[in-house]
C-alpha cells in the first residue's frame, strides 16, 4: 500500500524526467556555465590560471565606450527591423489576402528567401551592393538617384544590413499574417459593411484586432530574435566599417579567445535585456491582444 | 419601412446558374419567410437584399428605388447572420453602438439607443461584457440588439434560430414574431424549417433549385399547394404521394387527413395495410402504414389505438385528396381533369 503511494507521489516526476534532463543538460546547465564564466578572469590555456574577479567584468562592461556603441547599433538594428518587417509584411498579406492564382505565386516567391541560408543571401547582397560594380548602383544611375556606398560607408553600412533582413525575413512573417488574416470570418466584414463602416475602419477596429495575437507574437519573435543578429553582420561587413556594424553578438564573439569571461559577462546582459525588453513588451501589450 | 422588388434577378456563381430571370415583390411591413431546401437559392436572395452579394443581372429595388450601386451600409436595411456574426474584439456596447458610430450619431443619443435596445432584448447587465463569455442564447439577442438598434427600413435575417437549442428556438421564435407586431417593419427571414416559416410568415415563399415554387400565405400553402414539392415540405410528417396511373400523375393525402380504423369504412379513398412503426410523440401518434399495393403511408392519429403489425384500414374524405398532374402542379377542384380523376382513384381503392 505505502509503495504504492510512493510510487504515486513520484510518478509524474519520472514522466518529466527524459524532458528536464533534456532542459538542465542543453538550457540550464548552459546558462548557469555562461554566468560563472562571467565572474571570472579566464585562462583558456591553462585552467588553473583563471582568477576569481567577482563583478570586474561587469563594471567594465559598463565603463567602455565600444559596449555602448554595440548596443547602440544592436537596438537600431532591432528597431528597423522589427518596424520595417511588420509594416511591410503587414501590408503584403493584406494584399496577398485575397485568394488567386497569382497570388500563390508571389507569396510563394516571397517567401523563398526564407529557405535559402543566410549565408548565401549575404554574399548575394554583398555583390548586390558592391559601390563600383553592383547591381543596386547601376540601377540607381540608370533613374537618376544618387549612388550609395552602401557597406563601405559606416553611414549606410547599418541599414544595408537591415535591408537585407528584412528583405529575408519578410515572406516568413507574411506567412504567418495571411494565415491568421483567412481565419477571420468573411461574415464579420459582411455585418461590417451593413454597419456601414469605412475601409479604414475595418481595417482598425476588426481586422488589427483580430490578428493581433500573431502580431504580439511576431514582435516578441522578433525583438529577441533581432538583438541576437550574427550571421549578416559577419559575412557582409565583419562589424565594420569602424565599428558602425558591430552588434552585440559580434561584440562577444570578438572576445571569444581573448577574453572569454569578459564574453560571457556581455552575454549575461544581453539576456537580461532581452528578457527585460520581452517583460516590458507584455506589461504594455498584453492588455491590447485580443485572444480568442 | 419598405417593400422590396425583384426584377429579372439572375445570380451566377463560377459560372453556374443560381438564379435565373427570377422575379419576386416583398410587401412592405410584412413578414416575409424564404424557405426551402440548402441549396435552393434562399439566401442568394437575402444576400442581394443587403447588397453583400449582389446580382449577377437584373435590379433589386427598396421601396421602388433601383439599390444595386448603393453599398450595403447605405441600403437602410440591418441583418442577422446564421452564426450571428458578433465583432468578438468588442465589447456588447461596442458591437451594438458600430453602426451608430459609423453614421455619425452623437455619442449621448447613441447611448441612449444602445440602453433602450438592451432593455427591449434584455442585454443592460451584460453591455460591457465581451461577447466570448455569452452564451448561445444572448449571443443571438446581441445580434438582433445590433440590428434593430439602427431602426432599419427591412430586417434581414439568415437561419438566426439554427444554432439555438429546440427549447430556445421556440422561444426566440415567439419573440420575433411580438418584435414584428410592435415594429411593423418588413421582416425578410431564412430558414430550410418548415415550422419556422408556418409559424412566423405572414408570407411564404417557397423555393427550390432557384425557382420560386409558391408565394403564399402559411394556411394557402398547407390546404392549396401549387405542386408536388409545396405538398411535401410543408407539414410534418410530408404528405403522402402515390401514383395514379402510369402516367406520371399522383394522388396526395396530409398524414393528419387519414382515418383509421379496424373495419373499412366509406370513403373516397380507402385502403388496407399494416402498421411497420409506430412513433408516440405525447399529444399525437404518427403510424407508418404499409398497404397491401406496396405503398407506404405516414398516418398521424390523435389517440394511440393501435400497435405495430396489426392490420387497419385507411379512409380519406374526398375533400381532402389532392391531385398532381403529369407536370407535378396540383390540379385544382375547377379543372376539367378533377373529377376525371377522382374517378381513376376510386377504381384504384377498389380494384
Amino acid at each position: 500500500m505505502d509503495k504504492k503511494r510512493i510510487w504515486e507521489g513520484l510518478r509524474p516526476y519520472v514522466l518529466i524526467a527524459p524532458a528536464m534532463a533534456g532542459i538542465m543538460l542543453f538550457v540550464m546547465y548552459p546558462v548557469g556555465y555562461l554566468i560563472y564564466l562571467s565572474l571570472f578572469k579566464y585562462n583558456l590555456m591553462n585552467k588553473d590560471k583563471s582568477k576569481f574577479v567577482g563583478w570586474d567584468n561587469f563594471t567594465q562592461i559598463l565603463g567602455r565606450g565600444d559596449f555602448y556603441r554595440a548596443l547602440w547599433n544592436t537596438t537600431i538594428y532591432t528597431a528597423g527591423v522589427v518596424v520595417l518587417t511588420m509594416l511591410l509584411s503587414l501590408l503584403i498579406a493584406v494584399w496577398l489576402n485575397k485568394k488567386s492564382r497569382f497570388n500563390s505565386v508571389v507569396q510563394a516567391g516571397i517567401f523563398t528567401p526564407h529557405v535559402v541560408s543566410i549565408v548565401s543571401i549575404s554574399l548575394v547582397w554583398l555583390w548586390l551592393m558592391e559601390p563600383n560594380q553592383g547591381l543596386l548602383n547601376y540601377v540607381f544611375k540608370l533613374v537618376g538617384l544618387p549612388s550609395s556606398a552602401w557597406l563601405q560607408s559606416s553611414k549606410t553600412a547599418l541599414i544595408s544590413i537591415i535591408i537585407v533582413s528584412v528583405w529575408q525575413a519578410i515572406g516568413y512573417y507574411t506567412l504567418i499574417i495571411v494565415a491568421a488574416l483567412q481565419s477571420i470570418s468573411p461574415s464579420i466584414y459582411e455585418a461590417a459593411a451593413l454597419d456601414n463602416a469605412s475601409k479604414f475602419k475595418v481595417f482598425y477596429k476588426i481586422t488589427l484586432p483580430m490578428i493581433s495575437p500573431q502580431l504580439f507574437f511576431i514582435l516578441i519573435i522578433m525583438t529577441i530574435g533581432s538583438f541576437k543578429v550574427f550571421d549578416t553582420v559577419q559575412v557582409m561587413t565583419g562589424g565594420g566599417p569602424n565599428n558602425a556594424t558591430t552588434t552585440l553578438v559580434y561584440y562577444i564573439y570578438g572576445f571569444r579567445t581573448t577574453n572569454i569571461g569578459y564574453s560571457a559577462a556581455t552575454g549575461v546582459v544581453l539576456m537580461a535585456i532581452i528578457g527585460l525588453l520581452t517583460f516590458i513588451y507584455f506589461r504594455l501589450l498584453s492588455k491590447k491582444v485580443h485572444y480568442q | 419601412m419598405a417593400s422590396i422588388e425583384f426584377v429579372k434577378v439572375s445570380k451566377w456563381f463560377d459560372r453556374q446558374p443560381v438564379i435565373q430571370n427570377l422575379d419576386l415583390t416583398i410587401e412592405d411591413g410584412k413578414f416575409t419567410v424564404l424557405v426551402g431546401p440548402s441549396g435552393c437559392g434562399k439566401t442568394t436572395l437575402l444576400r442581394m437584399i443587403a447588397g453583400i452579394d449582389p446580382q449577377t443581372s437584373g435590379s433589386v429595388l427598396i421601396n421602388g428605388q433601383d439599390v444595386t450601386r448603393i453599398a450595403p451600409g447605405k441600403r437602410g436595411v440591418a441583418m442577422v447572420f446564421q452564426n450571428y456574426a458578433i465583432y468578438p474584439t468588442m465589447s456588447v456596447r461596442e458591437n451594438i453602438e458600430f453602426g451608430l458610430v459609423n453614421n455619425k450619431v452623437p455619442k449621448a443619443e447613441r447611448t441612449r439607443l444602445v440602453e433602450t435596445i438592451g432593455e427591449t432584448v434584455g442585454l443592460n447587465d451584460y453591455l460591457d461584457r465581451r461577447p466570448s463569455t455569452l452564451s448561445g442564447g444572448q449571443r443571438q439577442r446581441v445580434a438582433l440588439a445590433r440590428a434593430m438598434v439602427k431602426n432599419p427600413l427591412v430586417f434581414l435575417m439568415d437561419e438566426p434560430l439554427s444554432n439555438l437549442d429546440a427549447k430556445l428556438r421556440v422561444q426566440m421564435r415567439i419573440e420575433l414574431i411580438e418584435l414584428h407586431k410592435k415594429l411593423g417593419t418588413t421582416f425578410v427571414y431564412v430558414t430550410h424549417d418548415q415550422v419556422e416559416a408556418m409559424s412566423m410568415a405572414d408570407t411564404i415563399v417557397l423555393m427550390n433549385q432557384g425557382v420560386i415554387q409558391q408565394e403564399a400565405p402559411p394556411e394557402v400553402v398547407y390546404r392549396k399547394p401549387s405542386n408536388r414539392f409545396a405538398a411535401q415540405f410543408i407539414g410534418v410528417p410530408p404528405m403522402n404521394i402515390a401514383p395514379l396511373g402510369n402516367d406520371n400523375t399522383t394522388f396526395g393525402f396530409r398524414p393528419e387527413s387519414v382515418v383509421v380504423g379496424t373495419e373499412p369504412g366509406s370513403f373516397h379513398y380507402t385502403a388496407k395495410g399494416e402498421i411497420i412503426t409506430r412513433e408516440m410523440l405525447g399529444a399525437e401518434t404518427i403510424y407508418q402504414v404499409k398497404t397491401t399495393e406496396g405503398q407506404a403511408f405516414m398516418v398521424k392519429c390523435l389517440e394511440d389505438e393501435f400497435h405495430v403489425d396489426q392490420e387497419v384500414y385507411l379512409g380519406v374524405p374526398a375533400d381532402k385528396l389532392f391531385f398532381f398532374g403529369a407536370d407535378e402542379k396540383r390540379v385544382e377542384e375547377q379543372d376539367a381533369r378533377y373529377r376525371e380523376f377522382m374517378e381513376r382513384l376510386r377504381g384504384l381503392a377498389h380494384g
